[in-house]
């Protein structure tokens, strides 16, 4: 258990996916201009990541590591999150359609988030079990939420300030995310 | 120039329409492996090559792939040879692939790639095709080592591993830490921001802030801008 709590806090904080890794920037970057969007986005990473991560960890257990076909694992993964994803908006369409409502936009944009196929990739190289890796892979969606809405409130705020012509946009934003990733490396001290 | 000729081609990747530079594309690798000029040369390269082989073969299959899953079938190409350079690199550069590490099959993911497909490889012939991806893996690779040479130079006092700085330097660590990785792209979005302005008072033609030129070449660009398209209407 205190392997999972360490795993975890590791996975949200110490090393945060967006902000110590630079996976899944694009998404970080291009959807955290509204609060409410950015945390559609979170809930769908969420909800993605922790299943996939599952998935992933179960068909590299049961059917790839057996078989010896580690190699085929990127392929088989990114195919694997693509279908998932697909399977998950048919899912929710149908069964919670309040929830596709609030998430449905997002969910495409997610297959080809990095921080998808890499937290799978690293659950292989970190020899996680499948509780494990479910785990990491949920916390590591929890610390892209936690990032993606703190950025977001920070730009909310940011349209009422005189910034200087050329940083306007982007490289405003990216200053941001500088400060925002310094503050994350003062968790390094918590494992 | 000619358009689609082989020299057009490698101009247009690596100076017209600079990935790193001027499209802003596959940022994640950017931010990432930039922490010395041998990691930047070295992810560069390598996206080169992945992206000049999954160019060629799409071009020659576009006529076979329908229309409908083309997107799944590209992703098969780029990953099939993600897998092959992944497993020469580990055999032949073990240094480099454990410092690169979980970012070489992230290569699959780059936008770089399935953009280039998706806008260029699609459509065109071979030879056009073959080159735009050595032009623009070419661009990409100097973009990478630029940002490398920047940040080791300043981080470490290091220049490919050689010592430059006098002894009496200091060297600035944050540079090569994550948070050096977000200030030199925000410094040199800033840059590119200031000439586009500049340009466009010129011409009196409106300029077009970064993230919009690179949002043109993405896979991804509708569902982008269904979710923009929803910020507005509220």
């Amino acid at each position: 258990m205190k392997e999972l709590i360490l795993i975890a806090i590791g996975a949200a904080l110490v090393n945060n996916v967006v902000l110590s890794q630079f996976l899944g920037i694009c998404a970080f970057l291009g959807v955290s201009k509204k609060m409410d969007t950015a945390a559609g986005m979170g809930g769908a990473v969420i909800f993605v990541l922790t299943i996939s991560s599952f998935v992933t960890s179960l068909i590299y257990k049961f059917i790839l590591a057996p078989a010896e076909l580690d190699y085929l694992k990127t392929i088989v993964f990114i195919l694997v999150i693509a279908a998932l994803v697909q399977l998950v908006e048919m899912f929710l369409k149908k069964t919670i359609p309040s929830l596709y409502r609030a998430l449905g936009v997002y969910l495409p944009l997610i297959t080809t988030n990095c921080a998808v196929l890499g937290v799978a990739l690293i659950n292989v190289q970190k020899d996680y079990t499948i509780l494990q890796g479910t785990v990491y892979g949920l916390a590591t969606a929890i610390g892209f939420t936690i990032a993606m809405v703190l950025m977001a409130g920070l730009r909310e705020k940011m349209e009422y300030n005189d910034i200087p012509e050329s940083f306007k946009g982007m490289p405003i934003v990216l200053l941001t995310a500088m400060l925002m990733s310094m503050a994350f490396m003062g968790f390094s001290g918590m494992i | 120039m000619r358009k689609d000729t082989p020299l057009e081609r490698l101009y247009n990747g690596i100076i017209k329409e600079n990935p790193t530079f001027v499209m802003m594309l596959g940022m994640c690798p950017t931010l990432a492996v930039t922490t010395s000029a041998k990691n930047g040369i070295g992810m560069g390269l390598a996206t080169m090559v992945i992206l000049t082989a999954s160019n060629l073969m799409i071009s020659l299959l576009r006529k076979i792939i329908p229309d409908g899953v083309r997107m799944p079938a590209y992703i098969v190409v780029v990953a099939s040879f993600v897998t092959i350079v992944e497993f020469l690199m580990e055999g032949f550069i073990p240094a480099l692939y454990s410092a690169l590490g979980i970012y070489i099959p992230l290569i699959v993911v780059n936008c770089i790639i399935l953009g280039r497909a998706e806008a260029y490889a699609g459509k065109h012939g071979p030879i056009p095709s073959l080159f735009d991806g050595i032009g623009m893996g070419l661009g990409f690779t100097v973009g990478l080592t630029l940002i490398g040479m920047f940040r080791e130079l300043i981080g470490a006092g290091t220049l490919f591993g050689i010592q430059v700085m006098p002894s009496a330097y200091e060297p600035v660590n944050i540079f090569i830490m994550a948070p050096g990785a977000f200030l030199v792209l925000a410094m040199l979005v800033a840059v590119q921001n200031r000439i586009k302005r500049q340009k466009s008072e010129k011409t009196g033609k409106p300029a077009v802030p970064a993230e919009e030129t690179g949002c043109m070449a993405c896979a991804n660009k509708a569902y982008c801008q269904a979710v923009k398209g929803k910020e507005e209407a509220k």
